[in-house]
C-alpha cells in the first residue's frame, strides 16, 4: 500500500481491502470538509496496517490526526468534535483495545441522539480492525460484535471484500448515526475488484455471496471466505450450499436472511466469537420467528468456544473451519 | 498538604485565592495578590446577579428535596453550599460558550436561563435531557462521572481548529470556550486524565472547572487525592488555580482570567474551587452515616450566601429592600415550580422514544414501534 491517491476515485480498479478503505477515507476527506480522522499512529506511519497511508500528507495533520494514546479519549473527543460540527472517523488500533472506550461508545455515543431528543446528530464512525487467524499476540484477534450490536443507537457493520470495503466505509461515514465499522483485518491484503462508479444499493444489507439450494451458510466479515470455501468443498459431498454475506449486524437485514432460509430449509451460522450469547443466537432466534415452518432442521452454529481467544498457535483449532462447517451441514441432514 | 484557615475555619490549600472574609470584609489570602484588584473591581450589578442566582437556586433546591420526599421526583441532587462557585463560573461566560455539566450545576443552569421545570423534568424521570442543549449552549446533565469532560475537550478541539488564524480582536469578539465541570470524586476517573492530555496536546480552549466539595458521596477528598487537584494541571502542561469557591468575587475573578486565557487561544486552564457540599449527595444519601454534625456546622459558617449578602451590604450599601425582594422572588419561583411539577403529565411518550434512537431508519426499531402501537391499541380496547 504505497500509492497516494489524489483524485476522487472513478472507474474500476483492482485493490486490496486496505487500499479500498484508504480510498474511501481519502474520498470522504476530499468531498466533505467536516470529515476528520483521528487515531493512534494514523498520520505519518499511516496506521499499523498502513490503511491511512498518505492521508496525513495529502490532507494535513489537522484532518488526519495522530491522537494521544487513549481510546476513551479518542471516542469521547469525537463526540465533542461532532457537536462542534465535524464528522469524526476514529480508529481504534485493535479489537481488544476497544474496551477502555466502552463507556464512551455504549453509554455516551450510542445514547446521545436519544438523550438530546434528536436535536443533535452524532455522525461518528469508529473503525475497528477485528478478527483472528492472523497469528498475533493476545488482544489482537477478537470479534466483539455482539457487545455493540446489543446496544441501541449504534449501527454495527462489516464487509468481506474490497468493493464492499469501499462502499460500506463511505456509507458509514455518510451515516447520520454513530457507526461501529468492523474491519476484517485478515483481509486487508486480499485483492478484489472495486467499482467506484456503481454505489452499492444498500451497503448494510445482506447479500448472496454464492447461490445454493440445499442449505444456507450465514457469515460476515472474515468468515465469509471460510463459508465460501466450505460451500465449494461441500460440492464434493453432494451439497449445493448458498452463502449469505451479512454486512449490517445492526440494522440486521432479517428479511433477506429469512427469505433465503425459507427456500433452502437449512441454516448454519458461522462466526469467530463464542457462540454463547453470540450474534448467531440473534439470527437463530430471528429464523425461529420468521422461518420456523420452512426449517428442515434446527439452526446450527459454528463459532468460537467459550474461552478467552486462545494463543495464536492454537487459533486454527478454535476458529470455524471448512470441516467444522460441513460437519454442521451434515447435522442438518440427520433430521 | 499545607493548608490555611479561612476566617471560618474552612481549610484551604495555602495557594488558594480568596478575597472575602466569612462576614464579607475584603481580607485577601497571601496567594490572592494577582486577583484582588480584579475581584474587588467586579461591579455591584454582577455581585447582585450572582446573589440572585444563588438565592433563587437555593430556594428551588430546597423545593427539589421537598418534591422528592413527596414522591414527585425520583431523585434530587442538592447544590446547597456550592452556589458561589457556580455563580462565579457562569457569570464569567458569554452566551456563546458551552457548559458541560455534571448533575449538580443548578446555579449554572439558572445562569443560562434554563427554566426550572426543564431541569426538574430530568429529576422526575420524564426525560434524560430536560432542555434542548443548543438553545442554552449547555449539555444535558451527565450522570456517568467525568464522561462529559472528553466531550468538552472534543468540542474545544473543534473550536480551536475553526478559530485558527483568528486575530486577537476576533477571538475576543467571537471566540468560544468550553467549560468542563466535575468534582473531586470524578477527578479520579480515567476520562479526566485522557481529557487533560488531549486538551493540552491540541491547545483546546477548555476550562476544567472543578468543584471540590470534599465529599464523593461518603468518601472524603483525602481518599481521592493526596494533593490539591489544581496542582495536577502543571503535570499536563497548563496552569491551575485554587480558589475559595465560597467566595463569589474570588471565584468570578479567577474564572474571568481562565476563560479569557482560553478564549485568546492560550490553551486549557484548570480552576479548582474549594467549596463544601452542605447537603446530602442526593435525596437517597444519609450523611449522618459518614460525617459529624460538628463538621457540618463548622462548614455552615462559610455559607457563600451569607458572605455574598454581607459583602453587598458592606461594600455596596445594599439594604433589606433588595434581599427581601430576592426572597419574595425566590418564593414565587418555588410556587410556580410546584404548580408545574406536582402531578405533571409525561412530556414524551415511549412511542416517541422509538423515533429518537437513530437519526436514520432502523428496520428493527421501526418494526417494534409498529408492534408497540398495536399493543397499546389492544390495551386501550380491553
Amino acid at each position: 500500500m504505497t500509492t497516494v491517491f489524489d483524485e476522487v476515485a472513478t472507474g474500476t480498479k483492482k485493490l486490496t481491502v486496505g487500499q479500498a478503505v484508504n480510498r474511501a477515507l481519502g474520498d470522504a476527506l476530499a468531498t466533505d470538509e467536516r470529515v476528520l480522522l483521528q487515531g493512534e499512529d494514523i498520520g505519518a506511519l499511516g496506521g499499523v496496517y498502513r490503511v491511512t497511508e498518505g492521508l496525513a500528507a495529502r490532507f494535513g495533520s489537522d484532518r488526519v490526526v495522530d491522537a494521544p494514546l487513549g481510546e476513551s479519549g479518542i471516542v469521547g473527543t469525537s463526540i465533542g468534535l461532532a457537536q462542534a460540527g465535524f464528522v469524526p472517523v476514529a480508529e481504534i488500533q485493535f479489537d481488544g483495545f476497544v474496551y477502555p472506550a466502552f463507556d464512551q461508545i455504549v453509554s455516551q455515543l450510542a445514547k446521545m441522539h436519544s438523550r438530546f431528543q434528536g436535536s443533535q446528530q452524532f455522525p461518528v464512525t469508529i473503525r475497528l480492525p477485528y478478527g483472528g487467524g492472523i497469528g498475533s499476540v493476545e488482544h489482537h484477534s477478537e470479534s466483539p460484535e455482539a457487545y455493540f450490536a446489543h446496544t441501541a443507537g449504534l449501527k454495527v457493520v462489516t464487509y468481506s471484500n474490497a468493493h464492499d470495503a469501499y462502499w460500506v466505509t463511505r456509507a458509514a461515514i455518510d451515516s447520520a448515526d454513530p457507526v461501529l465499522l468492523l474491519e476484517p483485518k485478515k483481509h486487508y491484503f486480499v485483492r478484489g475488484e472495486v467499482d467506484f462508479d456503481v454505489p452499492t444499493d444498500n451497503p448494510f444489507a445482506t447479500v448472496e455471496a454464492r447461490p445454493g439450494t440445499d442449505g444456507t451458510l450465514l457469515a460476515w466479515g472474515p468468515q465469509v471466505s471460510t463459508a465460501l470455501a466450505a460451500a465449494e468443498a461441500g460440492v464434493e459431498d453432494g451439497y449445493d450450499l448458498q452463502v449469505l454475506d451479512i454486512r449490517g449486524l445492526s440494522p440486521l437485514d432479517m428479511t433477506t436472511i429469512a427469505d433465503a432460509v425459507k427456500t433452502t430449509g437449512r441454516a448454519v451460522i458461522i462466526h469467530e466469537s463464542s457462540t454463547f450469547a453470540g450474534f448467531g443466537a440473534e439470527i437463530s432466534a430471528g429464523l425461529m420467528e420468521q422461518a420456523f415452518l420452512s426449517l428442515e432442521a434446527p439452526v446450527q452454529r459454528v463459532g468460537g468456544y467459550h474461552m478467552p481467544y486462545p494463543p495464536s498457535r492454537l487459533e486454527q483449532d478454535y476458529l470455524p473451519s471448512v470441516d467444522r462447517i460441513l460437519d454442521a451441514v451434515d447435522e442438518t441432514f440427520t433430521y | 498538604m499545607s493548608t490555611i484557615s479561612s476566617p471560618t475555619g474552612h481549610q484551604l490549600p495555602e495557594e488558594a485565592i480568596g478575597v472575602l472574609s466569612a462576614d464579607g470584609f475584603i481580607d485577601p489570602t497571601e496567594s490572592a495578590k494577582a486577583f484582588v484588584d480584579d475581584a474587588t473591581a467586579i461591579d455591584h450589578e454582577r455581585v447582585a446577579e450572582m446573589y440572585r442566582l444563588m438565592a433563587n437556586t437555593r430556594r428551588i433546591d430546597e423545593e427539589g428535596v421537598n418534591l422528592q420526599r413527596q414522591g414527585q421526583l425520583v431523585l434530587w441532587t442538592p447544590s446547597l453550599g456550592q452556589e458561589a462557585a457556580q455563580a462565579g463560573a457562569v457569570t464569567a461566560l458569554q452566551d456563546r460558550d458551552w457548559i458541560f455539566p455534571t448533575y449538580r450545576e443548578h446555579v449554572m443552569a439558572r445562569g443560562r436561563g434554563i427554566p426550572d421545570e426543564k431541569v426538574f423534568d430530568f429529576f422526575r424521570g420524564a426525560v434524560h435531557a430536560g432542555w434542548k442543549p443548543s438553545d442554552y449552549n449547555m449539555q444535558p446533565y451527565t450522570v456517568v462521572l467525568a464522561a462529559q469532560v472528553p466531550h468538552a475537550v472534543g468540542y474545544g478541539w473543534g473550536i480551536a481548529q475553526q478559530q485558527r488564524g483568528w486575530t486577537d480582536a476576533r477571538r475576543a469578539e467571537e471566540g468560544r470556550v468550553a467549560v468542563a465541570c466535575f468534582g473531586d470524586g470524578a477527578s479520579t476517573e480515567g476520562d479526566i486524565h485522557e481529557a487533560m492530555v488531549f486538551a493540552a496536546s491540541f491547545d483546546t480552549p477548555v476550562v476544567f472547572f472543578i468543584q471540590n466539595n470534599y465529599w464523593a458521596i461518603s468518601t472524603p477528598f483525602e481518599v481521592q487525592s493526596k494533593v490539591p487537584l489544581f496542582k495536577r494541571a502543571k503535570g499536563y502542561g497548563f496552569e491551575g488555580f485554587a480558589v475559595d469557591g465560597n467566595d463569589p468575587i474570588a471565584t468570578a475573578a479567577v474564572m474571568d482570567h481562565a476563560v479569557d486565557h482560553a478564549r485568546r487561544g492560550g490553551g486549557p486552564v484548570l480552576v479548582e474551587a474549594h467549596t463544601y457540599r452542605m447537603g446530602a449527595h442526593t435525596t437517597a444519601d444519609d450523611p449522618t452515616k459518614y460525617r459529624t454534625s460538628e463538621e457540618e456546622s463548622q462548614y455552615a459558617q462559610s455559607d457563600p450566601m451569607v458572605r455574598t449578602e454581607q459583602y453587598l451590604r458592606r461594600r455596596f450599601d445594599y439594604t433589606d429592600a433588595f434581599f427581601d425582594e430576592i426572597a419574595a422572588e425566590s418564593e414565587q419561583l418555588a410556587v410556580n415550580l410546584r404548580e408545574k411539577i406536582v402531578d405533571a403529565p409525561d412530556t414524551i411518550s415511549l412511542r416517541e422514544k422509538f423515533d429518537l434512537v437513530y437519526a436514520e431508519e432502523h428496520p428493527l426499531v421501526d418494526a417494534q414501534a409498529v408492534a408497540f402501537d398495536r399493543w397499546m391499541e389492544d390495551e386501550d380496547a380491553s
